[in-house]
């Protein structure tokens, strides 16, 4: 019996020393690319060509995904929260709390989400697609950095896309908000938007945004980290789109509340 | 580092007869190379010359690691043990940057030809142009004509690679990889896939581009047709290390059990003109 228990302990170790060994292989990795990623970018030239194609892959292709999903979220919160506040006579501050919320972390972490999901999926299959046919290599072999060649365009079409994607989220959510007040509220929109106009300062604006830089980045980075890692034909290439949207998912929301948490503590 | 090796009556077929009267250079050269993907050992020791200016065709069966032989020869993966040698340099602990100055030497045309699916043939083939050289698009597109030209491809430049056969788009990888006059191609595995006339046109190809461009080549191979058909010497690898290196006809008639058993697998080195 004791001899069991030992093997059991022995093996739940060995499992859970490798999988400590292989999370921080991945750190390991995954910060030597944002490292030499940087560096091509600092280095330079950045390819225009191929940055404005990643722009328009990241940014105008999604903002059909950011229109409808931040309109919907300000109509619904605007609802939500005549209903929660009703008692308290919440609809005078229906302006107050979605533009707060919307502007602070609803747009900013769910537009995230969003086309985090949409363009790291994509980043991850196409990469994915060229490491398992042998395009990385012949990039490699034609002497070319493939860190150059299409981790920076990609990381820096994230990093600068996201942020304007949140601006647009912020005033559509606001929009959708308004439509709820006006039409179902009965609230007047002059009302509604002097009080947003009111409530949003500066500093609300420059967290919600000023954390979107970091998500876009991080999204940019582990979809291509996973496309170059790829192995293992089709399937390998479907385990690391799915890998690629879980851990982006997870990677924004811890990093929303370290960055929540820094932002509060900078404004 | 000269050495001189044997005469090959199949390589004065191709008037190269200097090949082999003069001593030669050694244009890669491997040392006691190991290497280990956890716990599969590819190569364990193994030694290897490449001379300038021959064909050498690396033999051997499915997952002997002749693929990652030709991968450690552009820098594409680096040993685990020993050293890799090219012109006399070791390039075996190079850092990737310093390694693209290598690379520039090597032309590959890879398995499945790799061409860069977004782009169109053309443009495949202009790639490294405009990577590494300051030519004007006139001169881009003269040389990719003429390189489409040299692998028999004419009028294909506005394709995209789905468009294209295997055949062709071996073709249009080879072009790519020789669009910077390397020194030495590598090819892995140039016929694998390929119809038996498909595959023999890929063997002529390299033979006439040998003896047109006068570079060195390493061709990746279990087709011992195609070994056959282009080339000078032969390495025999088998179990991580080369068993047995020497010419076509010293490897035909050679007494080495595996070789032997190796040949006898395959009826086509029947069809292969005696020496004897």
């Amino acid at each position: 019996m004791s001899v069991y228990a030992t093997t059991g302990e022995l093996k739940l170790f060995l499992r859970t020393r490798a999988k400590v060994q292989r999370f921080v292989l991945y750190v390991g990795e995954i910060t030597d690319l944002a490292v030499q990623t940087i560096q091509q970018m600092w280095r330079g030239p950045i390819e225009r060509n191929l940055l404005i194609a990643q722009l328009d892959q990241v940014g105008v292709r999604s903002l059909s995904i950011v229109i409808i999903t931040s309109a919907f979220i300000g109509m619904v919160l605007a609802l939500q929260t005549a209903y929660s506040l009703a008692a308290f006579g919440g609809k005078l501050f229906i302006g107050k709390v979605v533009s707060l919320s919307l502007v602070r972390e609803l747009a900013p972490v769910l537009m995230s989400l969003m086309v985090g999901g949409r363009v790291g999926a994509g980043i991850a299959a196409e990469l994915g697609t060229m490491r398992v046919t042998e395009q990385i290599d012949a990039l490699r072999a034609l002497a070319t950095n493939p860190v150059r060649k299409l981790v920076v365009p990609r990381v820096l079409a994230t990093t600068l896309m996201f942020p304007l994607l949140t601006v647009i989220s912020n005033a559509l959510g606001i929009l959708g908000g308004l439509l709820i007040a006006v039409t179902t509220l009965h609230l007047s929109a002059n009302f509604y938007l002097r009080s947003v106009i009111d409530t949003v300062k500066y500093n609300d604006l420059a967290s919600g945004i000023g954390k979107t830089f970091f998500f876009g980045f991080a999204i940019g980075l582990i979809a291509c980290y996973n496309g170059l890692r790829t192995t293992g034909g089709a399937d390998g290439v479907g385990r690391s789109t799915t890998t690629t949207v879980v851990t982006g998912a997870i990677t924004v929301l811890i990093l929303d509340f370290f960055l929540t948490k820094l932002f509060l503590f900078m404004f | 580092m000269t050495e001189t090796i044997t005469f090959d009556r199949r390589a004065e077929s191709r008037e190269t007869p200097d090949r082999r009267t003069h001593p030669r250079d050694v244009f890669v050269e491997f040392v006691d190379v190991y290497k280990a993907y956890g716990t599969k050992h590819v190569l364990r020791g193994a030694n290897l010359k490449v001379y300038r200016g021959e064909v050498l065709v690396i033999l051997g069966g499915s997952g002997t690691g002749k693929s990652v032989t030709i991968r450690h020869m552009l820098g594409l993966e680096a040993p685990d043990e020993g050293r890799v040698l090219v012109e006399e340099e070791d390039i075996a602990d190079l850092p990737e940057e310093e390694l693209y100055r290598v690379r520039k030497k090597f032309g590959m045309l890879f398995q499945s030809a790799a061409l860069f699916d977004s782009m169109t043939v053309f443009e495949n083939i202009a790639f490294p142009l405009r990577e590494h050289t300051d030519m004007t698009e006139d001169e881009i597109s003269q040389s990719v004509r003429e390189k489409l030209e040299l692998v028999d491809l004419p009028g294909t430049a506005h394709l995209m690679p789905v468009d294209l056969s295997g055949g062709m788009r071996k073709r249009v990888g080879l072009a790519r990889a020789i669009v910077l006059d390397p020194k030495m191609i590598l090819y892995d595995e140039p016929t694998t896939g390929l119809d038996p006339i498909t595959a023999q046109k890929i063997n002529e190809l390299i033979t006439n581009l040998q003896s047109k461009l006068n570079v060195t080549s390493v061709v990746v191979t279990h087709d011992i047709q195609s070994a056959f058909s282009v080339g000078d010497r032969i390495a025999f690898l088998h179990e991580g290390v080369f068993q047995w290196i020497g010419t076509m006809e010293a490897a035909r008639d050679s007494d080495h059990s595996i070789l032997r058993e190796f040949f006898k697998s395959s009826a086509v080195v029947a069809a292969q003109p005696t020496t004897k």
